[in-house]
């Protein structure tokens, strides 16, 4: 069976929901605190796929996500970049994508970057934000993360982040924009009900994140940094009108989870 | 000459206290900040002529802390006599609601009022730990660090008792946030700066530790003002029998988290002085500061630690710090204890230390552990990057000896420091003749209904929610914002703990600060019922109860005497309701430039419910479905909101009748057991009228309602404001009618109106329109003051 890392240090929180989801999927995932790996006792290449979920690692010092970015690369330096390069799935979800981004996975247009080349900034709100949103579904099959989401699906997911705003270098974040289209890298983007791209509204786009970007993976497809919780997202009595609409079962969070398992299978 | 510099090469005081006349006693007392009366101050002399010795700075300070009202509650322990010396009550809280506890003697109450929280079964498996503490004056002074440090202390309490700690929640109390400027008094804090930083405390150590924030309430009264109240809780559950506490002799002291500074010194003995101009200045020590990655760190490694049955006792570094801890531990299991100071990692160099041993630096725990598991349990912290030093060991001598640097600086029994003293407390019932007013219906209701929905107390907190993680742990099944919109006011939050399991937990909570100003038994009356009718309205049930009593200074007679009435009020509501307190706090002396807070009691109540698939919201679901209203109607509005629009207090504060109210909640359980309700919403500020909007414009849905069927006779703005307690607004599908009514025979219920598809809200009153408003308009309304 393919082993699932997900992976903590200090100040990881939503661990145990992504553990949880995936112990529910029978898949054979294992928290693992970095130390583990640092201290020579377990060795990332013995995984098949990385989780780096959400919290506030370090308590989001300096940046969100930076201090364990730098620590991967420094501490885990070749073993980090060859789970990167070989291709192998990681999934950097809310304080996972900052780390990811913060590594230089994302954008990753020519492989790993020395330095990042995107931001994760403040709420556009200033405030930390905690709420229900709707996201589409972009993907045109580059990204291993979707396989099992329809194409222009609209998902509804929470939110819980102070620093979410996905940027790009201003200057030239629209040709920017226009590669990561053509490379099929903007995975999700925010939305309403019926799949209306927010334009930058809020709260339908709750940190006002360039061009709506809540989820964005690298041109492999295998590196996906999405804001969100879709861990939290996975059953109908996690969802915030289930007593009105009557909603039974699994939900569409799930979906990214599965996606995960089928490329793994 | 009172003090006397010791020759060793570190601070420390003899105090020559056997030679202390009584108006020294009170300087010493006064000069230390020991917050100890003159009683209690001879009792420590006659104790220092017994050991025919000196005191040390640092023995004088732990019996300050031990016997502070924060750690040993001696008012609401103690006795109440009235002026004339005649005595009213003995041993307050023993007598009356513990005392309703241990009659009611229910099997599924694991531990109640003896550790840092209450612990209650959920499953036969596991158990639910819940607490409820207060942190008022370090917010006074600095909001941010005081109500974030007030959630991490709870947090530490739930793991002192070995539990997870898997919800918070936190009801806050402020001046009005539109209070003029030029009339706060010098060294008081204007109430947005004091808001403002409270939120953003209570966000930030929840977010950060991972831990949902899902219910709580905000209230405003001018008497908070420059003394707010934070109540911060927080619930945990635990696999049943891995509570331990049983400390032996010859088991290593292990005192695990962050390191100790200055930060928090006095903590507990400011806790019960006043806010005065120079608070700011003298007790700014007081304050601690937070780090909630270092306590995330911390109960994981104390959560491995209790997996793993490696340690014998732990407990929290609260009030007092390690001085309070390590005794505590002792005393509890009959030992004595031999700590090594300067073996406590400092954050810098501290010279003195008395500092060290009551420094209430935050994230710590102490733990005891045998020499055989302490390999691994260190282990287990370093792992988690979590420092954890030896600082001594227990022993079988019932002395607590405090060593620094080789030299002894304490050496006091545990039978002197656990022989608390209760305090005598004279009571005085309140002589104020309060009036009903008289006056006309209002013409226009619509505006009053409006202007009601605009008080900052009943007007939506959406703002505030937003900003705090109440999905984190993927297990908040019914959240705080809920409905059409996802923002409509929840009466209670369920959570799904376990992975495997459909069993849910309930959490509410019922505070009426307001009543207390008329009556206090009616005030705690009123909270209990609140508490257990919002648990109840979503579909818990087998509630149990915390206390929170938060008072001005008991030396004011009138108000000791009103925590008599509320301490009444609890005894007789938990047996009747059979509903047990299973734990408590008080926080006295909460005055500021001279006024005491109007009496605040808040009721948290954890309730279950066997599937959380059957919880139900307050938001109307469809349209055409019948709106009937539970419960008694009452010409009850002391107190209340209606009132307060007309700047009115009134006297006719709602009663609670146990009998009745008990019947009106079986049947509403049964209904919501069987399916029967599309929606319940409780009735509270503001009465039907509120709670009817509330209703409707959460579910987007229109309501038309006839208050005729209530009573003909009855003014129709009585009938709608009314705050009598006990009562629910449900929403039937029209197939359900004839098992609905047919269930609720025997419980007083009316059916008062339906839903429609029209975006309106109706009432009318025989033939009358009372009220006509746009739900658009009643929402933004509503939604508008705290945006």
């Amino acid at each position: 069976m393919k082993r699932i890392c997900i992976m903590r240090v200090a100040g990881t929180n939503r661990d145990y929901d992504t553990h949880e989801i995936l112990s529910y999927l029978g898949a054979a995932s294992e928290v693992v605190h970095m130390n583990e790996f640092i201290r020579g006792r377990k060795s990332l290449l013995d995984y098949d796929a990385f989780i780096f979920p959400g919290g506030f690692s370090y308590g989001d010092r300096i940046r969100s996500g930076a201090i364990w970015a730098k620590q991967l690369i420094y501490k885990l330096s070749s073993d980090f970049r060859k789970i990167a390069d070989e291709g192998r799935p990681i999934l950097g979800i809310c304080n996972g994508m900052q780390v990811v981004v913060e590594a230089g996975l994302i954008p990753g247009l020519r492989g790993i970057s020395e330095y990042p080349e995107a931001a994760m900034g403040v709420n556009a709100s200033s405030k930390f934000e905690c709420r229900w949103v709707y996201l589409k579904n972009f993907s045109r099959g580059n990204c291993l993360f979707t396989k099992n989401i329809p194409r222009g699906a609209v998902m509804r997911v929470p939110v819980a982040h102070g620093e979410g705003r996905f940027l790009l270098p201003k200057e030239e974040e629209n040709e920017l924009l226009r590669t990561l289209d053509r490379n099929d890298q903007v995975v999700f983007r925010y939305c309403d009900e019926d799949g209306g791209v927010a334009e930058g509204n809020y709260p339908m786009n709750p940190n006002g994140a360039f061009s709506d970007i809540a989820g964005v993976c690298n041109p492999d497809g295998n590196v996906l940094a999405f804001m969100p919780h879709a861990e939290d997202a996975c059953f109908s009595h996690q969802h915030p009108d289930w007593t009105r609409k009557g909603l039974k079962g699994e939900m569409a969070g799930i979906l990214i989870f599965k996606s995960l398992l089928s490329h793994l299978k | 000459m009172l003090y006397k510099r010791s020759d060793f090469p570190f601070e420390l005081y003899f105090i020559k206290i056997r030679e202390a006349a009584d108006s020294d006693l009170k300087r010493i007392s006064s000069e230390r900040c020991l917050s100890l009366s003159l009683v209690e101050m001879r009792r420590v002399r006659e104790h220092y002529r017994k050991l025919a010795r000196d005191a040390t700075d640092v023995e004088l300070e732990m019996i300050a802390q031990i016997w502070s009202e924060h750690c040993c509650h001696k008012t609401l322990t103690g006795n109440f006599k009235d002026s004339k010396g005649k005595t009213i009550a003995t041993k307050l809280l023993k007598n009356t609601i513990m005392k309703a506890t241990k009659e009611l003697n229910l099997p599924w109450c694991k531990l109640v009022f003896k550790d840092n929280a209450g612990i209650v079964d959920f499953d036969g498996k596991h158990a639910l730990a819940f607490k409820v503490e207060t942190h008022n004056h370090p917010s006074a002074l600095e909001p941010f660090g005081g109500a974030s440090t007030g959630v991490g202390g709870v947090i530490r309490d739930i793991l002192g008792v070995w539990a997870d700690p898997i919800a918070n929640t936190d009801v806050l109390c402020f001046a009005p946030l539109d209070f003029p400027e030029k009339k706060i008094p010098k060294g008081i804090k204007s109430p947005p700066y004091l808001y403002n930083g409270v939120v953003a405390g209570i966000g930030a150590y929840g977010n950060n530790m991972g831990i949902p924030t899902v219910n709580g309430s905000i209230h405003f009264d001018e008497s908070y003002l420059g003394n707010p109240l934070v109540y911060c809780g927080c619930l945990g559950l635990l696999p049943m029998g891995k509570f331990i506490k049983n400390t032996k002799p010859k088991e290593c002291i292990l005192l695990a988290g962050g390191r100790t500074g200055k930060d928090g010194i006095h903590g507990v003995t400011f806790a019960s002085a006043e806010l005065t101009e120079t608070s700011e200045e003298s007790s700014r020590s007081a304050v601690q500061i937070g780090d909630p990655i270092e306590e995330e760190k911390l109960k994981r490694a104390i959560l491995r630690v209790r997996d793993e049955g490696l340690a014998s006792a732990v407990t929290d570094l609260g009030g007092g710090g390690v001085s309070c801890a390590v005794s505590e531990m002792a005393e509890r299991s009959g030992c004595g204890a031999t700590v090594e100071l300067e073996t406590v990692p400092l954050k810098y160099p501290i010279n003195a230390p008395w500092e060290i041993w009551v420094s209430e630096s935050q994230e710590r725990m102490l733990l005891s552990v045998s020499e055989a598991n302490l390999e691994r349990t260190l282990e287990v912290f370093e792992d988690e990057d979590v420092e954890a030093t030896v600082i001594g060991r227990f022993n079988d001598s019932r002395q607590i000896v405090v060593l620094y640097k080789d030299t002894p600086v304490a050496n006091l029994s545990t039978n002197f420091l656990y022989e608390s003293p209760s305090a005598t407390t004279v009571i005085r019932k309140p002589r104020t003749k309060f009036k009903e007013p008289n006056f006309k219906q209002p013409k226009n209701l619509g505006e009053i209904l409006l202007k009601l929905l605009s008080l900052p107390g009943t007007a939506s907190k959406e703002s505030v929610i937003h900003t705090y993680d109440h999905e984190v742990k993927g297990h908040t099944v019914i959240k705080p914002l809920q409905g059409a919109f996802v923002d409509g006011p929840g009466d209670a939050a369920v959570l799904k703990p376990l992975p495997d399991s459909w069993k849910g937990v309930v959490l509410s909570n019922g505070f009426n600060p307001q009543y207390g100003k008329i009556d206090c038994y009616a005030m705690a009356a009123s909270a209990i019922d609140e508490a257990i009718r919002n648990n109840i309205a979503v579909g818990g049930r087998r509630i149990a109860l915390l206390d929170n009593f938060c008072w001005g200074s008991p030396n004011r007679p009138e108000l000791a005497y009103g925590l008599v009435e509320a301490c009444k009020a609890c005894r007789d509501m938990s047996l009747a309701f059979k509903t047990p307190f299973i734990s408590g706090k008080d926080s006295l002396y909460n005055e500021s430039a001279g006024k005491p807070i109007t009496p605040s009691l808040l009721i948290s109540a954890v309730g279950i419910m066997p599937d959380v698939r059957k919880a139900v919201t307050m938001d109307a679901k469809k349209p055409e479905s019948l709106i009937y209203l539970i419960g008694e109607t009452r010409r009850e509005l002391g107190g209340s909101s209606y009132y307060s629009l007309f700047k009115q207090l009134g006297v006719s504060v709602p009663q609670v009748n146990p009998e009745k109210a008990k019947k009106v909640f079986s049947k509403v359980t049964s209904a919501i057991d069987k399916g029967l309700l599309l929606s319940c919403h409780d009735l509270s500020e503001g009465g039907l009228g509120v709670a009817a909007a509330e209703m409707a414009f959460s579910g987007d849905m229109g309501m038309e309602l006839d208050l005729q069927q209530l009573s003909s006779k009855e003014r129709g703005d009585f009938l709608l404001f009314s705050e009598s307690n006990s009562r629910f607004l449900v929403e039937v599908a029209p197939s359900k009618q004839r098992s609905f009514e047919r269930l609720m025979k025997g419980a007083p219920f009316c059916k008062i109106g339906r839903t429609t598809k029209l975006k309106e809200f109706v009432i009318e009153k025989g033939g009358k329109v009372l009220i006509a408003e746009q739900l658009e308009k009643l929402r933004k309304t509503w939604q508008e003051p705290l945006k």
